[in-house]
């Protein structure tokens, strides 16, 4: 690999990459991950020249290139196997698919192989959580792993066969639509959204969306008429719409369904976005896992264009306006709204300081309007069926339809697209579910977790907002070790801007190993609220606000879980002071009982 | 005192002109709100959070809010020093702070801060991360054990120096981190210079000028002479 960074290889690839992106520092992302794909790492010497070309400090073109986990700034491997460790996965055996796997290979996890070939570790949750457990291999999907895909794929990698030439079924992502409502059974042709908003006129077709009650399906549920309105009036050179297909909160996988059989609609939701707020660019801001889905979606932006539902004078009118796809690399943190705009403008995915808001100043200053890929999806529904017909679906303070991402102990893991106000209940009761319901966690690691007597609670903004996850744990499961797998998940993904969330998450990954290693004590538990209160006033952005929750919500609702493995009543500090004097005896060759710490007493 | 233009800090009145911040606004009064990445010649950072205070009930950065009409706020109360004090503490553990031998002692914002809201241990355990000191530069010594990531150094190349020596990069406790303008990493070959604004910004003992560490002796430094919540609130 190393070969691949000399000058004569750099004289051929990245110019043309370059030259692609116009020298533009902005689109830094995904030149970096062009570059990454030809030459197999970012090189010291390609950082410098990419700096140099785009007209950027070096330092600052480097502290993109670190900040994202699937860009590399040293040699990578021929193949670099991800496993995808959300708790789903851990539960279909993905650790010790991993560990079969490292074995096979004579290597350890997060280490290269010695002959440079190939690098084993995990990432966060990959969105493959209906059909886990999945792994990212030179970050294209594959799913359902076992092991008999293991053992095939140590034998494919051990040979070099190209990636190309791996198994086609292995890349197969399903659907796994369960249950369809207004949005999945929306029959609208393309183009007849658009021109139904373009009928009533930019500033009625706004009114319309407020008048749905159309709320942000990312979780937060800000109104989306009032987003779109507050956009519009904020003046500016050029207005943006960003679509956030980020999706990276662990067991949440919808945007990934809508983006592979709805692409049509999610476009046409962001062409309706740009139409209503002035805009004449759209940005797609998608997942780095989801790579695998960018010559499909090209393929429908390009059938836009020819039908004229993209581009110069949309349906024969003077309204213009395109639609680019970016890709994140491997960061949580770019699904909150000004990290995601800091990405797109290829910097380091760090939440700004608000306000401003992106509303009036976001991408490259400008106003801007963030919406979740299903939000875009859903103003289609409105733009044809009107405001009055959308608001009808749901409940009163949250109008129309909600896809889940349901995933865990349940038959049928898969799309569920429910009108808003359905139970937790219900759900599960669909979802076919064979064993005791011990908990469920919706809307992912910060959002709740529910337990048995919770399941008459509804998903809707009056009870449990969700960005989509629906993560279910049937009673042989413990709820230490999904905490455990959520603390380390924030820890992983903290930004690291802040003190509170950079090192608090860190502080509360290690109280939670100190417990699972059997050294807890109720002052470690007390610990993890000292830094619950800290956190949730103190952080920069929601991540540090809400990464305590899973502990706080298990530590409530299953302390045993957490009870059994404390050592005492009393403080127990993280090491073992007799232990730590083994050294000691062996160089003294002393093991009588006054040479240990108990038999000094 | 116009009651148009003042908030209650602490129960007392605080004047500000439009556009000011709430620590702009108490600087400019004489009180202190504890702060590290902070500074009054460059636009705020936001990252250490030891300027949090409660404005009507509500946690905010002293240092991006603006300053409002009425506004009602917290700051030096028990609650809110508590909370600061374990920010401290983070901020120890984080990195490998060593006060006796580090010659900032005395000068350092960090250990003064700590000293003034009393913090009296580290309370965590030490994270000891191994990071490297950089001693490349002929008049200039970088030692990263003591970084706390307030940016005041890449404000100061980019916007004083205009020479952009500086960048925050990497991701999380365990990747974030200032990163050196050049090829090798390395200072020396930038083109830092012991006469930069940056040279002279950093609150802790990250970036020294080499052979004068102790032309002042400890003990007549500044925070020997005045607590961080004089000194600070009047320099």
């Amino acid at each position: 690999m190393q070969a691949s960074s000399s000058p004569l290889e750099l004289s051929t690839t990245l110019p043309a990459i370059l030259a692609r992106h116009g020298h533009d520092g902005t689109r830094l992302m995904q030149i970096l991950r062009e570059t990454q794909e030809a030459e197999g790492w970012l090189s010291p010497a390609v950082l410098t020249e990419i700096a140099r070309a785009v007209g950027r400090p070096r330092a600052e073109v480097e502290g993109t290139a670190a900040f994202y986990s699937f860009f590399h700034t040293r040699p990578r491997g021929k193949y670099c196997v991800l496993w995808s460790d959300n708790i789903t996965d851990r539960m279909l055996g993905n650790r010790e698919l991993m560990q079969a796997l490292c074995a096979k290979l004579w290597l350890e996890p997060g280490r290269l192989s010695e002959d440079g070939l190939v690098s084993v570790n995990t990432t966060s949750c990959t969105g493959m959580c209906d059909q886990g457990p999945a792994v990212l291999v030179n970050y294209r999907a594959i799913t359902r792993m076992t092991m008999d895909r293991v053992d095939a794929m140590a034998e494919l990698i051990r040979n070099q066969v190209p990636l190309a030439d791996w198994p086609a079924e292995w890349f197969a992502v399903e659907d796994n639509i369960r249950r369809k409502d207004a949005l999945l059974d929306h029959g609208l042709a393309p183009g007849e959204a658009l021109a139904a908003a373009m009928a009533r006129g930019a500033a009625a077709f706004i009114d319309e969306i407020k008048a749905s009650g159309l709320r942000g399906r990312g979780g937060a549920g800000f109104s989306t008429g009032l987003k779109w309105a507050m956009c519009r009036d904020a003046p500016g050179d050029a207005h943006y719409v960003v679509c956030n297909a980020d999706e990276g909160e662990p067991g949440t996988f919808k945007d990934r369904v809508l983006l592979t059989s709805y692409a049509d609609l999610v476009f046409e939701g962001m062409t309706l976005a740009g139409y209503a707020i002035g805009a004449s660019k759209g940005l797609l801001y998608l997942r780095g896992e989801y790579r695998y889905m960018k010559d499909a979606l090209e393929a429908v932006l390009a059938r836009r264009r020819a039908d004229r539902l993209l581009g110069a004078k949309i349906l024969d009118s003077d309204f213009a306006f395109d639609i680019e796809i970016h890709f994140g690399a491997g960061a949580y943190i770019c699904g909150e709204e000004s990290a995601l705009i800091e990405s797109l403008e290829g910097k380091p995915g760090r939440p700004r300081i608000r306000p401003p808001f992106p509303v009036t100043s976001g991408y490259l200053g400008q106003p801007t309007v963030v919406n979740n890929v299903e939000t875009l999806a859903a103003a289609c529904l409105v733009a044809s069926h009107g405001g009055a017909w959308y608001a009808k679906l749901g409940t009163a303070k949250s109008a129309g339809t909600k896809l889940l991402s349901v995933s865990g102990d349940v038959e049928r893991p898969g799309i569920y697209e429910y009108p808003y106000g359905v139970s937790v209940a219900q759900v599960l009761q669909d979802c076919g579910v064979t064993n005791c319901i011990q908990a469920v966690q919706v809307s992912g690691p910060s959002g709740v977790c529910i337990g048995q007597d919770e399941l008459d609670r509804r998903i809707c903004f009056e009870d449990i907002p969700t960005a989509g996850a629906f993560m279910v744990f049937d009673c042989t499961r413990d709820m230490f070790e999904v905490a455990h797998n959520f603390a380390h998940f924030f820890a992983h993904e903290s930004c690291g801007f802040c003190t509170p969330c950079r090192v608090g998450t860190q502080i509360v990954a290690r109280l939670m190993d100190k417990l699972a290693a059997g050294q807890g004590s109720p002052y470690d538990i007390n610990e993890m609220f000292n830094m619950h209160r800290l956190m949730q006033g103190a952080s920069h952005c929601g991540l540090g606000n809400t990464a305590c929750n899973p502990m706080i919500d298990t530590l409530t609702k299953f302390k045993p879980a957490y009870e059994r493995r404390l050592k005492s009543l009393d403080f127990v500090p993280g090491f073992d002071l007799d232990a730590a004097l083994s050294q000691a005896r062996q160089m003294t060759g002393r093991d009588d009982a006054d040479a240990h710490l108990a038999g000094a007493d | 005192m116009s009651e148009q233009n003042s908030f209650l800090l602490d129960g007392e009145e605080i004047p500000f002109t439009p556009g000011q911040t709430v620590i702009q606004a108490a600087k400019a009064a004489g009180k202190f709100i504890p702060h590290l990445c902070w500074h009054p010649d460059f636009a705020p950072h936001g990252s250490c959070k030891l300027c949090t205070v409660k404005v009507n009930g509500r946690f905010g950065s002293a240092c991006t809010m603006e300053a409002a009409a009425g506004m009602n706020v917290d700051n030096r109360t028990p609650e809110l020093d508590d909370k600061r004090r374990t920010l401290l503490q983070l901020l120890f553990v984080e990195g490998n702070h060593f006060c006796p031998s580090c010659e900032k002692s005395g000068n350092c914002l960090l250990q003064a801060t700590a000293y003034e809201l009393g913090m009296m241990s580290p309370h965590f355990d030490h994270f000891f991360p191994d990071r490297p000191v950089d001693a490349s530069h002929p008049d200039m010594l970088l030692d990263f054990n003591r970084c706390i990531m307030c940016a005041l150094c890449v404000q100061a190349s980019r916007e004083v120096d205009g020479k952009n020596v500086f960048a925050m990069g990497g991701r999380g406790m365990r990747g974030r981190r200032v990163i050196i303008n050049s090829e090798s990493g390395r200072l020396a070959d930038t083109d830092f210079a012991a006469t930069d604004r940056a040279a002279s910004v950093c609150p802790v003992g990250v970036i020294l000028k080499k052979r004068v560490g102790f032309a002042v002796p400890i003990g007549q430094r500044k925070y020997d002479i005045a607590p961080a919540s004089i000194a600070e609130a009047t320099k």
